[in-house]
C-alpha cells in the first residue's frame, strides 16, 4: 500500500500477505470489508433459499419439493439474513467507520475484533452443513422449526436443530465481542474534545445497538441452552409433562427477538442522518432530539417482548400492558421520522444513489411501523398474528433498513473505501429496480394475509392463487437487483472516476478530512474537536 | 360495472403470468372475510378505521416528501435553509403538533376500543351456551363435546393427486375434512384448546379469533355465530412437517339442524363402542386398518409404508411389526408395536393414538401394519385386547 511510505510505523511490523493477511489482520478497515463480503454472502445464500421458497409457491401444489424441505428453507432463510446478512452489515460498517467518523486510530481491541469476525464463518458453516448433508441424503437435513425455534417443535425435531444451537451460540459470541469493542471504542477512543453529544449520531445508534445486543443475546444463548438439555439430558423446560412451560420459550426467544428489531434498525437510524444530511446540504436536524429518541427505543424494546404472543394465551393484564408499552414506541420513532425529514426539508437536495436509498428507507419503514401499530392491538392481532399480513409488515421493517438502508451507506461510503466513485447511472438504476420489485412481493403478501393465508405453508388454497404469483415475481426481480449490486460493488473496486477525498459537495465529518481510499492507518494523531 | 371488470380482466390476462392461473380476477380479495361473530365485527371495524388512518398518515408524510422533493432540490435551484432545531414558540408548538396527534391516535382512537375489545375476546364464561374442546394433534384437530360425549378427529381429505400436480383441484382444495366441526349458530360456544404434541394454532378468519393449543396447557376462546354456514381456517403455528395440511372446517348450523347432528353422532358412537365387545374377523381387520391407516399413519410413514427416514421410519419389514406386542401376562410389551401406537414415542413424531383413535381402529390398524406392506407377523389385534389395555 502506497499508505505504508506516509506512515512511517508501518516498517516496525511486517504486513502478511494473501490469505494470511486477511486470518491474522487486527486493522478495522480489513476486518470491515471482511464483515461486509460475509454479510453480503450470507444475503445471498439466504436470497437464493428464498426464491426456491416463492418458485414453489408460484403456484398452489407441490412442484419442487416437499413439505419438510420447505420448512429448512424458511427456517435458514430467517437465521441467516438476521444472524448471518444484517447483523454482520452492521458490524461491518461500525468497523469501517466508527474510527473513522470519532477521529480514532483503529477500534479499541483489534484482537477482540479479529475473533469477533472469525468465528463468523464456522458458525454459518455450522448452520448450514446439516442442510448440505440432508441434501445429500445424510442426516435429518437443516433446522426446521421456524427462526423462532418454538418448544417443543425444538424439542422433537432432527439434529439440523443441535446444529442450530451451537450456530446460534458462535453467532452470539461473535455480536457480544463485536458489541463489547464498540462500547469501548466509544467510551475511550472519541478524538479530544468530542463530548458524548458531540458524537455523530452514527456513534451513539452503534453505542446504543451494543448495548442491547450485550443484554438480550446471553438470554437467546441460555434458551437455546434450555433446549438442547431438553433434547439430550432429560430436562423439562419446556415440557409440561416434567412441569415445565413450551410457552417459557417464547418469552425467553422474543425477549431478544423484539430488541433484535432494533438491533437491526438502530445501526441504519445511524447512517441515514448523515446521508440526508450530506445530500440536502443542510446540518442535520434534532441531533439531541435524536440521540434520545435513541436512548429511549433502546429502553422501550426490551420491554415490549410479549406482543409477538397475543395468541399464545396470557393474562388481560399482561395484554392490555403490552399493547399499550407497545404503542409507546410509536413517539420516540416519530421523533426520528420527524427529524429525517426535516433535515432535507429547505434544503438544496440532490438525488445520488445513497440519498435515493435513504428516502426510500424512509417511506418504506414508514409503512412498515404504521401496520406494526395495529399489530399491536391486542384483540385484533389474533387475526393479523401468523398470517402473511405480519409477514408483509416485517419485511416492510426490515428490508428497506437492513438492506436498502446498508446499501445507502454503502453507496456514500464506496468512494471513501475504494478511492473510486461508483457508476451512479447503475446505482439509481439498481434502486429503482429494489423499489418496485420489493413492493410488488410484498404488497400482495398483505392482502394473502387478511384473506386467510397463514404464514410458513408449503401449499395453499385456491383462492391465494394470484397474488402469490405476483409475490414471487417481486421476489425473482428483487433477487437479480442483488447482482446488480454487486457487479457496481466490484466495478468500483476495479476503477473508475477518482474521489475526492470530500467525495459529496455536502459531506460532514472527520471520515472526509482522510484521504481516498481511506489510508490503512487512519489518525495516528487523533484532531482536535473544538 | 361489467364493462370495467371486462377491462380489467382481459388487461389481466395479457400478462401471461396471470393468465397461467386461468383463475378469474373476481377472486381478489383485498379485507377480512365477511365477519360472523362480534370479536370479527370488531376486528374488522378496527381494521377499517385503522387502515384509513394509517394510509392518510402515509400519503400526507409521503405527499409532504415528494413536495420537498420537487421544490427544495439543488437542481431547481433551491438554497439550503440551515435551521437544525425548533425556534420559538411557534416552532414548537407545530413540532409538538404531530406527538400530540399521534398520542391521540395511540391511545384514544385505538386505546380505548382496544381495551374493550381485549375484555370482550378473553370474556370466555359469561353466557356460554356450550364447550367444545379443540385438540390439536400433528396433523389433525379432535373435537370433544364433554356435555354431548361427542368426541371425533378431523383430518383433510384433499386427495395426494391434487397436491402432486396429477389431479386438477377442486373447488376447496386443502380446506377440506372429513369430519367438520359441528356448531349451533346463534350460541356462545367457549372453546379450549390444548395440543397432544406440539404448538399448534386455531384459526378461523370469519371468526377472528386465533389461540394457540399448547400442550399440557388449557387455553381459551369463543364465538357466538350469527349466520349459519361453513367456515374454513387453517392451523396458524408452525407444527412440523406438514402444518399447510391440517385445515379447520366449522359448520354451523340452525339450532334444530344441530339437535339432530347430535343425535346421529351419539348413536354412530354408541355403535362404535359396542363394536369394541365383539370378535373381528381378519378381512374386517384389515378393511377398517387400510382405513385408519390412510388417515393417521400415511403422512408420515408414507402410504407403501417405506417411511421417509430417518425422522419417519418405516414400518415395511420393520422388527417392531414382527415381534410380540404383548408378553405372557397379557400386559404391553414396552416400546413394542401396540404399545408405540397406543402411546407414542416421547420426543418424537410419534404420537400416542389411543386417545384420538377408538379401541376398533387401534386393533385394526396394528393388525393392518403387522400383515401388510410385506409383513408376515400373522397374528390379530382384538378390539377388546386394545378396551382392556387402555
Amino acid at each position: 500500500m502506497t499508505t505504508v511510505a506516509v506512515h512511517g510505523h508501518d516498517a516496525h511490523h511486517e504486513q502478511a500477505t494473501g490469505f494470511k493477511r486477511w486470518l491474522v489482520t487486527t486493522n478495522h478497515k480489513d476486518i470491515g470489508t471482511m464483515y461486509l463480503i460475509f454479510a453480503f454472502t450470507m444475503l445471498m445464500v439466504g436470497g437464493l433459499m428464498i426464491l426456491l421458497v416463492r418458485a414453489e409457491l408460484f403456484q398452489p401444489g407441490l412442484q419442487l419439493m416437499q413439505p419438510g424441505f420447505y420448512n429448512q428453507l424458511v427456517t435458514l432463510h430467517g437465521l441467516i439474513m438476521v444472524f448471518g446478512a444484517a447483523m454482520p452489515a452492521a458490524t461491518g460498517l461500525a468497523n469501517w467507520m466508527l474510527p473513522l467518523m470519532i477521529g480514532a486510530p483503529d477500534m479499541a481491541l483489534p484482537r477482540l475484533n479479529n475473533w469477533s469476525f472469525w468465528i463468523l464463518p464456522p458458525a454459518a458453516v455450522m448452520l448450514v452443513t446439516p442442510f448440505v448433508l440432508g441434501l445429500f441424503g445424510v442426516g435429518t437435513g437443516a433446522v426446521d422449526t421456524g427462526w423462532t425455534m418454538y418448544a417443543p417443535l425444538s424439542v422433537q425435531t432432527g439434529w439440523g436443530m443441535d446444529f442450530a444451537i451451537f450456530a446460534v451460540h458462535m453467532l452470539g459470541m461473535s455480536s457480544i465481542l463485536a458489541s463489547i469493542n464498540v462500547v469501548v471504542t466509544i467510551l475511550n477512543m472519541r478524538a479530544p474534545g468530542m463530548t458524548m453529544m458531540k458524537m455523530p449520531v452514527f456513534a451513539w445508534a452503534f453505542l446504543m445497538t451494543a448495548i442491547l445486543l450485550i443484554i438480550v443475546m446471553p438470554v437467546l444463548a441460555g434458551g437455546v441452552t434450555m433446549v438442547l438439555m431438553d433434547r439430550h439430558f432429560g430436562t423439562h423446560f419446556f415440557d409440561a409433562a416434567g412441569g415445565g412451560d413450551p410457552v417459557l420459550w417464547q418469552h425467553i426467544f422474543w425477549f431478544m427477538g423484539h430488541p433484535e428489531v432494533y438491533v437491526l434498525l438502530l445501526p441504519i437510524a445511524g447512517v441515514i442522518p448523515h446521508v440526508l444530511s450530506t445530500f440536502s446540504r443542510k446540518p442535520m436536524y434534532g441531533y439531541k432530539g435524536q440521540v434520545y429518541a435513541i436512548i429511549a427505543i433502546t429502553v422501550l424494546s426490551v420491554m415490549v417482548w410479549a406482543h409477538h404472543m397475543f395468541t399464545s394465551g396470557m393474562s388481560v393484564g399482561a395484554q392490555l400492558y403490552f399493547m399499550y408499552s407497545t404503542m409507546l414506541i410509536s413517539l420516540p420513532l416519530a421523533v426520528l421520522f420527524f427529524c429525517w425529514i426535516a433535515t432535507f426539508w429547505r434544503g438544496s437536495m440532490s438525488f445520488e444513489a445513497p440519498m435515493l436509498f435513504a428516502l426510500g428507507f424512509v417511506v418504506l419503514f414508514g409503512w412498515g411501523g404504521l401496520t406494526g401499530l395495529v399489530l399491536a392491538d391486542a384483540a385484533a392481532d389474533a387475526q393479523y398474528h401468523n398470517a402473511y399480513f405480519l409477514v408483509a409488515h416485517f419485511h416492510y421493517a426490515l428490508y428497506p433498513t437492513v438492506i436498502m438502508g446498508a446499501m445507502a451507506g454503502v453507496y456514500y461510503w464506496l468512494p471513501k473505501w475504494t478511492g473510486n466513485m461508483y457508476d451512479e447511472k447503475l446505482a439509481r438504476l439498481h434502486f429503482w429496480i429494489t423499489v418496485i420489485a420489493f413492493n410488488l412481493t410484498f404488497i400482495p403478501q398483505f392482502f394473502v394475509g387478511l384473506a386467510g393465508m397463514p404464514r410458513r405453508i408449503p401449499d395453499y388454497a385456491l383462492q391465494f392463487v394470484e397474488f402469490n404469483m405476483i409475490s414471487s415475481v417481486g421476489a425473482f426481480i428483487l433477487g437479480f437487483a442483488h447482482l446488480l449490486f454487486i457487479y457496481i460493488v466490484i466495478k468500483c473496486v476495479r476503477g473508475g472516476e477518482k474521489a475526492k477525498d470530500k467525495s459529496w459537495e455536502g459531506a460532514e465529518g472527520l471520515e472526509w478530512t482522510v484521504p481516498s481510499p481511506a489510508p490503512y492507518h487512519t489518525f495516528d494523531t487523533q484532531p482536535v474537536i473544538k | 360495472m361489467s364493462k370495467w371488470r371486462d377491462g380489467v380482466r382481459r388487461f389481466g390476462l395479457a400478462i401471461p403470468m396471470l393468465s397461467w392461473a386461468g383463475v378469474a380476477l373476481a377472486d381478489y380479495t383485498f379485507n377480512f372475510p365477511t365477519p360472523v361473530t362480534p370479536i370479527a365485527h370488531d376486528t374488522l371495524r378496527v381494521h377499517n378505521l385503522f387502515m384509513v388512518i394509517a394510509l392518510v398518515l402515509f400519503f400526507g408524510v409521503f405527499a409532504l416528501i415528494l413536495y420537498s422533493i420537487f421544490k427544495h432540490r439543488k437542481s431547481a435551484g433551491h438554497k439550503a435553509a440551515d435551521f437544525t432545531a425548533p425556534r420559538g414558540g411557534k416552532q414548537w408548538f407545530f413540532v409538538l403538533v404531530p406527538f400530540a396527534a399521534l398520542l391521540y391516535i395511540d391511545y384514544i382512537v385505538f386505546g380505548i376500543p382496544a381495551y374493550h375489545a381485549v375484555l370482550m375476546y378473553e370474556d370466555t364464561k359469561t353466557d356460554a351456551e356450550m364447550v367444545v374442546k379443540v385438540i390439536g394433534s400433528q396433523w389433525k384437530w379432535q373435537y370433544e363435546y364433554p356435555e354431548e360425549g361427542i368426541k371425533f378427529v378431523s383430518v383433510l381429505t384433499t386427495p395426494q393427486d391434487q397436491i402432486s400436480n396429477k389431479a386438477p383441484k377442486g373447488e376447496h382444495y386443502l380446506l377440506e375434512v372429513d369430519n367438520p366441526l359441528v356448531v349451533p349458530a346463534g350460541r356462545k360456544i367457549r372453546f379450549i384448546t390444548t395440543s397432544t404434541d406440539v404448538i399448534h394454532s386455531w384459526w378461523v378468519p370469519a371468526f377472528g379469533v386465533k389461540r394457540d393449543a399448547v400442550p399440557g396447557f388449557l387455553r381459551e376462546f369463543w364465538a357466538t355465530i350469527d349466520t349459519p354456514g361453513i367456515y374454513r381456517g387453517q392451523c396458524a403455528e408452525l407444527c412440523g412437517k406438514d402444518h399447510g395440511f391440517m385445515p379447520v372446517v366449522v359448520h354451523a348450523l340452525p339450532e334444530a339442524e344441530y339437535k339432530q347432528w347430535v343425535a346421529q353422532k351419539k348413536d354412530a358412537m354408541a355403535k362404535q363402542a359396542a363394536s369394541a365387545d365383539k370378535t373381528w374377523s381378519k378381512d374386517e381387520l384389515m378393511a377398517l386398518g387400510k382405513e385408519v391407516y390412510a388417515k393417521a399413519c400415511a403422512a408420515c410413514h408414507q402410504p407403501d409404508g417405506k417411511g421417509l427416514p430417518p425422522a419417519f421410519p418405516p414400518i415395511a419389514g420393520a422388527k417392531v411389526a414382527a415381534a410380540p406386542f404383548l408378553d405372557k401376562d397379557g400386559r404391553l410389551v414396552k416400546d413394542g408395536h401396540l404399545d408405540r401406537v397406543m402411546n407414542g414415542k416421547a420426543g418424537t413424531a410419534m404420537q400416542a393414538f389411543k386417545s384420538t383413535l377408538s379401541d376398533a381402529e387401534i386393533a385394526a390398524v396394528v393388525t393392518y401394519e403387522r400383515n401388510a406392506f410385506g409383513n408376515t407377523a400373522g397374528d390379530l389385534v382384538q378390539p377388546a385386547q386394545v378396551k382392556g389395555l387402555r
